[in-house]
């Protein structure tokens, strides 16, 4: 088939997700959200806090990163990640625990705007998820 | 000549011993596979963000202002070793390996005029290279507490670093542990992580020419860089674990083995001075009845 390429998603303990038949694989890249499909350019970006969607023919599956980097090439997208969780395993608790966890994070003193705008992004995505 | 009570003594403490060792040694393989598995597991991580600082840094287009971590401080005055050890003994060679090489490693560096400063991680090196590097370590750390090797603690001594380094306390980092290969060998390895050796530059230096890169390639490698040294440490951490268990377990097995021979010679030694009591009494009974 011509519009499959494949996905690995590793994380430091183990190779989290592999998929050879991805047909669209959507991102949240520091610079706004981004969407791969097959023969896209060779890229090296950055994650931000946000909701990865994986599309193939059949199924949709969504992933929820704080932070990683995506390597796309020869039509092979790797993303590393140190922190991820399938969003159909999160439920309403978990979310709470990581949205206060992340609060904390945000009240404290020495934490840079950089850092700062990261966490938001966190809690806005959590906090978007919970609605839905 | 020791009497027969001594001999049964030490054959029943010899036996007990025996028994703990096998303990240990069954103990170790259930751990052991379940470090192999990670370690395993952790490889795929690790070799890809090998890879992409690889593709990144043979692209980066002007060498002056790339960042400290990749090319180094220009110079190598100071040198700071990350000794990784166990934090348990009663595992072979495992721990003595580690030290022997980093120990001709400081050597060298003190040969050579050079400022040596030392981490060590597990307590087992500390206790070691206290005796005669002890003015040289300056941190150690230990991860007793924690149960199973997670990502966190790598990233904890990762930081260490890290903050070492920014305040210029050193030029050059290396980081030794034990690389797992199989149940009976493994390879003390000395690794350099700061600047960062590029060992395979051969490899895919033709298509990196057409990466696109989001944000810049210098702020993607400012992110990067200390992400893979604390990767790099997870790794060694894995390997290490891998590693202390399988050497454990060949010990704990030779030992075992060694309690057995133990065990058959004093049997022996035991019938033997027995038999030679009993001829003793009938030779004295007989005389006895003789001499009536």
């Amino acid at each position: 088939m011509s519009e499959e390429f494949k996905v690995e998603i590793v994380n430091p303990e183990k190779s989290f997700l592999s998929k050879e038949n991805a047909t669209e694989v959507v991102l949240p890249a520091f610079e706004g959200e981004m969407g791969i499909l097959k023969d896209h350019i060779s890229i090296i970006s950055f994650l931000k806090p946000g909701i990865i969607k994986v599309y193939s023919k059949s199924e949709e599956n969504k992933y929820f990163v704080e932070d990683g980097i995506v390597e796309f090439r020869d039509n092979n997208l790797s993303i590393l990640t140190s922190s991820i969780y399938n969003v159909s395993d999160l439920d309403r608790n978990k979310i709470d625990q990581i949205v206060k966890e992340a609060e904390k994070e945000s009240n404290e003193d020495n934490v840079d705007d950089q850092k700062r705008y990261l966490i938001d992004q966190k809690i806005e995505v959590l906090k978007s998820l919970q609605l839905s | 000549m020791a009497s027969l009570d001594d001999l049964k003594k030490r054959i029943s403490s010899v036996k007990s011993t025996q028994k703990i060792t096998k303990a240990m040694k069954m103990v170790a393989a259930a751990k052991l596979r379940r470090a192999q598995e990670n370690a395993e597991k952790g490889r795929p991580y690790s070799e890809k963000m090998n890879n992409i600082i690889l593709n990144l840094s043979s692209g980066i287009s002007d060498k002056e202002n790339a960042p400290k971590l990749l090319t180094g401080t220009g110079e190598e005055k100071t040198h700071l070793c990350v000794v990784m050890t166990s934090d348990r003994g009663l595992c072979g060679g495992f721990n003595t390996n580690i030290i022997k090489k980093s120990k001709n490693f400081f050597q060298k560096i003190l040969k050579n005029n050079k400022i040596l400063k030392i981490i060590t991680v597990g307590s087992k090196g500390y206790d070691q290279l206290k005796r005669s590097y002890k003015e040289n370590i300056i941190e150690k750390i230990s991860f007793k507490d924690s149960k199973n090797i997670n990502y966190f603690d790598a990233d904890k001594v990762g930081k260490i670093i890290i903050n070492r380094f920014e305040k210029k306390e050193f030029d050059v980092c290396t980081i030794f542990y034990n690389q797992f290969k199989n149940v009976i060998t493994q390879i003390p390895q000395e690794q350099q992580i700061i600047p960062l050796k590029s060992n395979q530059e051969k490899d895919n230096t033709s298509s990196n020419s057409s990466y696109e890169f989001e944000p810049e390639e210098d702020e993607i490698l400012i992110n990067l860089l200390p992400k893979n040294i604390s990767t790099q440490i997870f790794k060694a951490m894995l390997e290490n674990s891998a590693s202390e268990q399988g050497s454990r377990m060949s010990a704990m097995d030779n030992a075992t083995r060694n309690a057995g021979e133990m065990v058959d010679k004093l049997t022996i030694q035991y019938n033997r001075s027995r038999q030679a009591a009993i001829t003793k009494e009938l030779i004295e009974i007989i005389s006895g009845a003789e001499s009536l």
